[in-house]
């Protein structure tokens, strides 16, 4: 019963959905916009149990000095926006809880993105040797990605072709392949999803 | 830039000056810096999903009385058995019918969008060379990936020129991707010029 | 240890030093670095540039913090070129961190043209689960979004009347750094057919060429490079444009090292046969 019952639904639902696509009338889109709709409440809920681990966590950790600060650090941050964001209208631009929002959240997300700059020119020393033809055609290819970037005269044009035509046929092959390969994935993953033969979604007893 | 801008700024300069001490090694700024952002970001996003989400799709439904929405929030309230050692089982209810609407809502979607305009697409400008160079590109990288056969002989120089138009594509996604990470250094760059610049030139 | 060898084998952080000692050059010695622009940019602006006053156009700003040092100037621009022709937006954010940075610039771009939210363009705010939005949207936004991210009914806001779906508007322009730009694809052009162009991250911007080839999307903006073109095109230039000399010389440095670091291993290999 326990788990019966969900793959069944998940067999039922799934062929409606799938018969739907296929079904033009005004019945069918009400049945499509309110399936959809009640995905998106249940998904509110689902969201908050993200918050609630976060902070069992952080709690948890209050209590072992080593962590105490770090997770006290955490906490803060959490509830001074709680708090200057209580009311819908206290959440528009230039209040306290947007100020606290530009000024602190978006320079730190930022800033640990950028230290992959860094990061990225550290590999390309390290690990863009031509040491196999494949790799010496990986690395001619990106050599010549990056040169549009870099003014050099009357070769920017034919750099700029060159890139153009890279981008547009051989790269574009690739990823097709690539896309047609994860397409086909999904499709066969959804389908074992609906038909039941994968059920990792039900979790453990 | 007013004093008040300054001051805010000078909070986002510090903050920004931490996370980059991480590149010397790993310090107690940079951990600081760390543990701010993630309770801000949580903080942030549950007062952005209780006032914009849970207000306008949960109890604004029950104000206007639209009774069948009782269904999805008792789904949703089941997910919070997730947890639970002993009543876990009623979350798989709320999950079964997202994974079941979703699934089959994806499969046609998927079909039409990833399989069939793709083909259609590479078969379509078959009277022009790079219309040629597409379909032998796209054809052999998908003959790479069928490991079911060793790639020998003819399967196997199929084969080969499917992984030298992959290397290409791999080649130009680094050369893009370096362009995208030096533009996040680059952000950060200017606004702590402009920082400073307001700071000491005024 | 042969020079070659003590070269390959250098520190890392002499390579950090040397990038952080060029991205400083043209913060203090500007110069500027012309971009040339590319058609599937061109046909972004063109898109923007041919509607006409009162036309209305989606614009999904759906990426974070992570990604604004490269997609901000692309909602700059856009936003910019957009109320300077007095066009309807319809503004929805389908990333969580996404709708406090659309709701300042909306704030700051919109009163430099005196646009007002609910007269000139409707703010929707933020839902979870952008595939399944997407596809409510396509059938109706009220479903949705019965309010708008400020708590206004959007029955109520006049910019909204006679605009039901995403099929009401002319055409969807999302600026994202992650999956979004997927499930706009997928779920959005792919059910609905609506003209969709995508404003996306470098890093991204090669796995999209087919999309365009396809037909799917009318139009790219690849990264920073792409955020710089639609500037000089639009002619309003913020930090996009500010970026491009800062980005030739980070890009000559580290072709710098490639080569160094290829020299170096050749002649090492040449010594070891020997």
């Amino acid at each position: 019963m326990k788990k019966q019952i969900p793959i069944y639904f998940v067999l039922v639902s799934g062929i409606v959905m799938v018969i739907q696509y296929f079904v033009p009338s005004e019945e069918s889109e009400w049945l499509f916009t309110y399936a959809n709709d009640w995905v998106i409440v249940i998904g509110i809920f689902a969201l908050a149990l993200g918050i609630w681990a976060l902070l069992k966590t952080e709690f948890k950790k209050l209590k072992k000095p080593k962590e105490a600060f770090y997770a006290g650090t955490v906490l803060f941050g959490y509830f001074i926006m709680v708090l200057t964001g209580l009311k819908r209208e206290w959440r528009e631009a230039g209040t306290l809880h947007m100020d606290l929002f530009d000024n602190i959240l978006i320079p730190i997300q930022a800033t640990i993105f950028a230290l992959l700059a860094f990061y990225v020119a550290s590999a390309a020393y390290r690990a863009f040797r031509a040491r196999t033809v494949l790799a010496t055609i990986l690395l001619l290819t990106a050599f010549i990605v990056m040169l549009r970037l870099i003014p050099l005269g009357p070769f920017s044009a034919i750099n700029q072709t060159v890139v153009s035509w890279i981008l547009a046929v051989p790269n574009m092959a690739a990823k097709r392949a690539i896309t047609m390969g994860v397409g086909l994935g999904a499709i066969a993953t959804c389908i074992k999803i609906i038909l039941g033969i994968e059920r990792t979604y039900l979790g453990h007893d | 830039m007013t004093t008040a801008e300054l001051w805010w700024n000078t909070l986002a300069a510090i903050l920004t000056l931490c996370v980059f001490s991480f590149l010397i090694k790993d310090n107690p700024f940079y951990k600081f810096a760390e543990r701010l952002v993630a309770g801000v970001a949580a903080g942030f996003w549950t007062m952005l999903l209780y006032h914009t989400n849970f207000y306008d799709k949960v109890v604004l439904t029950m104000q206007k009385q639209q009774w069948a929405y009782i269904i999805p929030i008792l789904l949703g309230l089941g997910m919070w058995t997730r947890f639970s050692k002993n009543y876990s089982w009623i979350s798989r209810y709320s999950i079964a019918f997202y994974i079941g609407i979703s699934t089959g809502v994806s499969v046609t979607v998927y079909m039409y969008t990833a399989i069939f305009k793709q083909i259609s697409a590479t078969i379509i400008p078959f009277d022009s060379v790079t219309g040629v160079l597409i379909i032998i590109g796209v054809l052999c990288s998908l003959f790479y990936f069928f490991f079911s056969k060793a790639h020998t002989g003819a399967f196997g120089l199929v084969s080969k020129i499917g992984i030298y138009t992959l290397m290409i594509g791999f080649g130009a996604g680094f050369g893009l991707t370096v362009m995208g990470r030096v533009a996040l250094l680059v952000q950060r760059v200017i606004f702590m010029r402009d920082y400073f610049v307001a700071l000491f030139g005024g | 240890m042969t020079f070659w060898e003590k070269l390959m084998n250098l520190d890392r952080r002499w390579i950090y030093l040397s990038i952080a000692i060029v991205v400083v050059i043209p913060a203090i010695f500007s110069f500027k670095v012309p971009v040339a622009t590319t058609p599937e940019v061109k046909k972004i602006f063109n898109f923007v540039d041919k509607m006409e006053p009162g036309d209305y156009f989606y614009l999904g700003i759906d990426y974070d913090p992570s990604a604004l040092a490269e997609l901000d100037p692309m909602t700059y621009a856009i936003l910019n070129h957009a109320f300077s022709k007095d066009l309807k937006i319809v503004i929805g954010c389908l990333s969580q961190f996404g709708v406090g940075m659309a709701e300042t610039r909306l704030a700051e771009i919109g009163a430099k043209y005196g646009k007002k939210s609910g007269m000139d363009y409707c703010f929707l705010g933020y839902r979870p689960y952008p595939a399944i939005c997407i596809l409510t949207m396509g059938v109706d936004f009220r479903v949705t979004f019965p309010l708008d991210y400020y708590g206004v009914p959007l029955d109520s806001l006049p910019v909204m009347q006679g605009i039901k779906n995403l099929m009401d508007v002319k055409g969807v322009i999302d600026i994202t750094a992650g999956n979004v730009a997927d499930f706009w694809i997928t779920y959005g052009n792919g059910r609905f057919g609506f003209p969709l162009a995508l404003g996306i991250t470098g890093v991204m911007s090669a796995d999209y060429y087919q999309y365009l080839q396809s037909g799917q999307i009318f139009g790219l903006i690849p990264g920073i490079k792409g955020a710089a073109e639609y500037e000089a095109l639009s002619g309003f230039e913020t930090t996009g444009m500010e970026s491009i000399p800062y980005q030739t010389l980070s890009h000559a440095v580290i072709l710098l090292f490639i080569i160094i670091s290829n020299i170096g291993y050749f002649a090492t290999r040449a010594r070891k046969g020997r």
